[in-house]
């Protein structure tokens, strides 16, 4: 097996487990890639990559772009901000008048859940989804998997909590689609009104008691609370929310054994979890961060080599 | 689809020898000489010649690294199969040193051409000489000649060079196929 069974990355659900083990096994050789003094590859000199974001992002915009560019492809950017969408232009008109400009993949965030899906049977080009609303994250969901096998070598038969606003997160579907995959042990652990209902049926356990949950788990990944999507309140104050369901040093070192602790990013520090979680030794969130280089690379050169 | 034996094991052991012999009469000591196998199949010709060298040459060092060429090849996106990626493994600096790139068998020269751009991302070597244990004349799309080689083929172009070796194939042996 050597190539992806998928033209597009549109979301974690329609990938299966071997293009799962051979992203993860091309982004080991990237790492080494990006690891040497010239972190360059001339593999996709001859394609062009747009950017397209409809919504703000800074890790993941500038992993995309670095990893593009370490690929040697051209690179575009394009923010919904600055451009003609707000002048009433449809998504699919913006994204053909890139394409006439001899695009061959399409990075794409939007706000609305299903974006890239929709986009991917409207336009000729490959496309990747960098988030669609709180529906899938892929990469972060990849990135988050290899991070987890990098540190306790294998992913099948971990136990993995997924923590905070599960109701609201593209990251925590990408990753409980991942995560049961690869065959691990999957628990989503907030308050109630924050975890989605007949979550369950997604192969997950529910946990409302945070000590319980990290008792459990060999993984925490810590979510932020999504403040700009929290239409109504969800719970009384981010006071309270921080007291039942963040992470602080004395409770991580309360627990039964050392657990590996996550997060997306953007962390908000003191709120889901504490500064001395975040910088301490179990923390691996800046290796998140460098291993999100080496995933997005893989996808990117996995998915080009399908361009004829 | 017929094969016949190019070489056997004893002749493929006669010409490592002498290949090692002519590495020897150039690079001496070999401290400011590396080699450096191409993957995956360069790699087993690269070992075994530091074996030699190392045990019946008393070669006391040989700074020795693998190369994976994938990311550097022109034929990407133009196959009907994606290129699959191996390991690079090369831990010392190539600034300055004379490289000696190896190879089983040398056909079309393109992967010598990837090995050579590759090789910028480790430094500018000194100079680099290519050592080939089967070069397959007159098939060449590229102006690219081995220094030092094994046994040179006249090989048509249907016609398919196969390097076995004992350690990852089960024996040493070399089939001259005709698909």
């Amino acid at each position: 097996m050597s190539e992806l069974s998928v033209k597009h990355l549109l979301g974690i659900k329609y990938l299966n487990e071997s293009d799962i083990q051979l992203i993860f096994e091309t982004a080991d050789h990237f790492k080494e890639v990006i690891n040497r003094s010239i972190k360059k590859v001339p593999s996709l000199r001859d394609i062009t990559i747009a950017n397209i974001f409809f919504e703000n992002s800074t890790r993941t915009k500038l992993s995309f772009e670095l990893a593009e560019k370490r690929l040697s492809a051209d690179v575009i950017n394009f923010s919904a901000s600055q451009s003609s969408v707000k002048k009433g232009e449809t998504l699919i008109d913006t994204v053909n008048n890139i394409l006439s400009m001899k695009v061959d993949m399409v990075v794409m965030r939007h706000p609305n859940p299903g974006a890239g899906i929709f986009l991917s049977k409207h336009v000729n080009a490959s496309i990747v989804n960098a988030g669609d609303g709180a529906h899938e994250h892929p990469t972060q969901a990849l990135l988050d998997s290899y991070s987890i096998r990098e540190k306790l070598g294998d992913v099948a038969g971990k136990n993995v909590v997924i923590v905070g606003d599960i109701l609201h997160s593209r990251v925590a579907l990408s990753n409980i689609f991942a995560l049961k995959l690869q065959g691990a042990n999957v628990k989503v652990c907030g308050p109630k009104t924050l975890l989605p209902k007949h979550v369950e049926s997604l192969g997950v356990k529910v946990e409302t008691d945070l000590r319980k949950a990290l008792n459990w788990c060999d993984v925490a990944n810590m979510l932020r609370i999504q403040n700009e999507r929290l239409d109504i309140s969800y719970f009384p104050t981010t006071r309270e929310y921080t007291q039942q369901y963040g992470v602080n040093k004395t409770l991580l070192n309360s627990l039964d054994k050392e657990i590996v602790i996550m997060h997306p990013g953007p962390i908000n520090r003191g709120v889901e979890i504490t500064s001395d979680v975040a910088d301490s030794k179990q923390s691996i969130i800046l290796n998140q961060v460098e291993n999100g280089v080496a995933i997005r690379m893989a996808v990117i050169y996995l998915l080009a080599a399908k361009i004829k | 689809m017929s094969q016949k034996v190019l070489l056997s094991a004893t002749e493929i052991n006669i010409i490592l020898h002498r290949l090692a012999c002519q590495l020897l009469e150039n690079h001496l000591d070999f401290s400011n000489t590396v080699l450096i196998g191409i993957q995956p199949r360069g790699t087993f010709v690269a070992e075994r010649l530091v074996r030699i060298l190392k045990d019946e040459y008393k070669v006391k060092h040989i700074d020795a690294g693998f190369l994976d060429i994938t990311f550097y090849r022109d034929d990407f996106r133009r196959g009907d199969k994606t290129l699959e990626a191996t390991a690079t493994n090369i831990n010392f600096l190539i600034e300055d040193k004379n490289v000696v790139l190896i190879d089983d068998v040398l056909y079309t020269g393109r992967s010598i051409n990837a090995a050579l751009t590759a090789l910028q991302s480790f430094g500018r070597p000194k100079e680099v000489e290519l050592l080939t244990l089967i070069d397959r004349r007159f098939s060449r799309h590229l102006p690219i000649q081995p220094n030092y080689r094994g046994r040179q083929v006249d090989a048509i172009n249907d016609e398919k060079v196969k390097v076995m070796w004992k350690e990852n194939d089960g024996k040493d042996v070399i089939y001259l196929i005709n698909k």
